[in-house]
């Protein structure tokens, strides 16, 4: 079904009884053109593309649990471009451009809002770094404005501008970033693919990877053996171990990162806003909660949930940047698993395994990159080959040194 | 999460500096890139038993190896760092 006006009126009229499942749950077939292991948001977008873009419609999404139930149903739902070195730059701001007509490419309300991400500055010297940023991104096309004190007390008046350890100076803000509802990018690129004969096969995970004479023959699973010509890993926080399957040890670290959810309360926050003396980020769901979230906890983890001093530390910061958040009590916390690469830089590539694609490594900004990973993995698969615009995050770099490390930590996982 | 450190006790781990994998091995001596590369980036990343570093940061500041299970957090095994056993295969 098509959805419209129409139909949500014909819907209505009728009591809302004819509403049909929004995709199949499939079992999955003997064999496929192409497997891919991992049902989260980039899984689900590489199928859509595969179908719509490359005519590949023989394809597999095989979830070890439901579709969702991962980073993509985990994330606080931020998008943005505001990248700054090569290689990130203009493969984020395709994915802005991709979000910005994701609607009415696959007929479904993702309630994308670019509401603006305003990244906020405290010092001088940081207003220099911000400027540099914002340069470099309009150098590339990108949007971005850089605001002074009093445009941003304007934007945000309730922040904690003079008295704080770390007043607030100013910002430089991307018109175009905003929110996602996420969710819905799940759904609404299963259902996209469904509608394009992709099988979404929830509750079957992949226990091996069977390679025969250096290719890919197909995938056990815990519903039998797939056959697939080939095979696509887009498993996130459990990249290393889908890959150690085939045989691959990867330059990935798996970390827990929490986030927040506060109380409804009515309009407050109404861009992305990004805490910059520390790291603390806040915006507002449109069903009035705070959503928000900081750094990582620091250790390996599998575990999707997080320890009490990271929640003490994101709400101190909370504190900091805006003194009224203590009136608010806090509804929820989670936490989600992250692919935490050595460079903080994702990885979308083949493999030396033939017919084994690998997308991984999103460190926790998989979110945002959601439909430009998609469409670059899936012409990585259909083509065997690097996209252009994916082109530097070869699994190779590691090696031959051409790191892109945005925050320059090093390779240290639990600081990017 | 708690750590029992040797010296202190049972203590919570928001005093301790977790400074990442001790699964990996420095290939002293070696004069071949790839030993480098694995050493340097290459991990295991199990989802299970785990030995890592931490350092008692807030507390006596001593080095430690502990043994901890990614899936649940709970640590298995908490040695000095000198006293830990070294045999870990890069």
């Amino acid at each position: 079904m098509r959805y419209s006006a129409l139909s949500l009126v014909k819907n209505a009229l009728t009591g809302n009884r004819n509403w049909k499942p929004v995709w199949r749950d499939a079992s999955p077939k003997e064999a496929y053109d192409v497997v891919i292991v991992g049902g989260g948001g980039h899984g689900l977008a590489t199928a859509h593309y595969l179908a719509k873009e490359h005519g590949i419609t023989n394809v597999g999404v095989l979830e070890k649990s439901t579709i969702g139930s991962g980073n993509v149903g985990r994330n606080t739902t931020i998008i943005r471009s505001n990248y700054l070195l090569p290689g990130n730059t203009a493969f984020y701001e395709w994915s802005m451009k991709l979000w910005e007509k994701l609607e009415q490419d696959i007929n479904y309300n993702a309630m994308i809002s670019q509401r603006g991400v305003l990244n906020l500055f405290h010092s001088d010297a940081q207003r220099d770094a911000f400027a540099r940023r914002g340069n470099a991104m309009r150098m590339n096309g990108v949007d971005a404005d850089l605001l002074d004190q009093d445009q941003v007390r304007a934007m945000a008046p309730y922040l904690d501008f003079e008295t704080a350890r770390f007043p607030v100076k100013g910002g430089l803000l991307q018109k175009r970033g905003g929110t996602v509802r996420h969710d819905a990018v799940a759904w609404g690129y299963a259902r996209a693919a469904d509608q394009r004969g992709v099988d979404i096969c929830q509750n079957c995970e992949v226990t091996g990877i069977r390679v025969e004479n250096g290719r890919v023959a197909g995938v056990e699973t815990t519903k039998g053996f797939v056959r697939a010509r080939k095979v696509a890993l887009a498993a996130a926080g459990h990249s290393s171990r889908v890959a150690a399957m085939a045989g691959l040890r990867l330059p990935i670290e798996s970390h827990v990162l929490q986030a927040f959810v506060s109380e409804g309360i009515k309009p407050l926050v109404h861009q992305v806003i990004t805490f910059g003396a520390g790291h603390f980020y806040i915006s507002q769901s449109d069903k009035g909660g705070l959503v928000f979230g900081g750094d990582i906890d620091g250790y390996n983890s599998y575990a999707q949930r997080g320890s009490l001093p990271l929640v003490e530390q994101v709400m101190e910061e909370g504190m900091a940047l805006m003194p009224m958040l203590g009136r608010l009590r806090m509804l929820r916390s989670w936490g989600g698993v992250m692919d935490m690469s050595m460079d903080g830089s994702p990885i979308i590539d083949v493999t030396p395994i033939e017919g084994l694609y690998l997308n991984a490594g999103w460190c926790y900004g998989g979110f945002k990159a959601t439909p430009a990973s998609g469409w670059c993995f899936a012409h990585t698969i259909a083509q065997n080959q690097r996209h252009p615009l994916s082109a530097a995050f070869r699994l190779d770099r590691f090696a031959s040194g051409h790191l892109i490390d945005e925050k320059g930590s090093g390779a240290m996982p639990n600081l990017h | 999460m708690r750590i029992t450190c040797p010296t202190c006790g049972e203590r919570t781990a928001d005093e301790f500096v977790s400074a990442g994998s001790a699964e990996v091995r420095r290939p002293e001596g070696s004069d071949n890139p790839q030993d480098w590369v694995t050493y340097v980036y290459l991990r295991d990343n199990p989802a299970g038993q785990h030995r890592e570093w931490f350092f008692h940061a807030a507390g006596c500041r001593t080095w430690l190896q502990v043994t901890r299970d990614t899936r649940t957090h709970a640590i298995v095994a908490v040695a000095e760092a000198a006293l830990a056993k070294p045999d870990v295969a890069a």
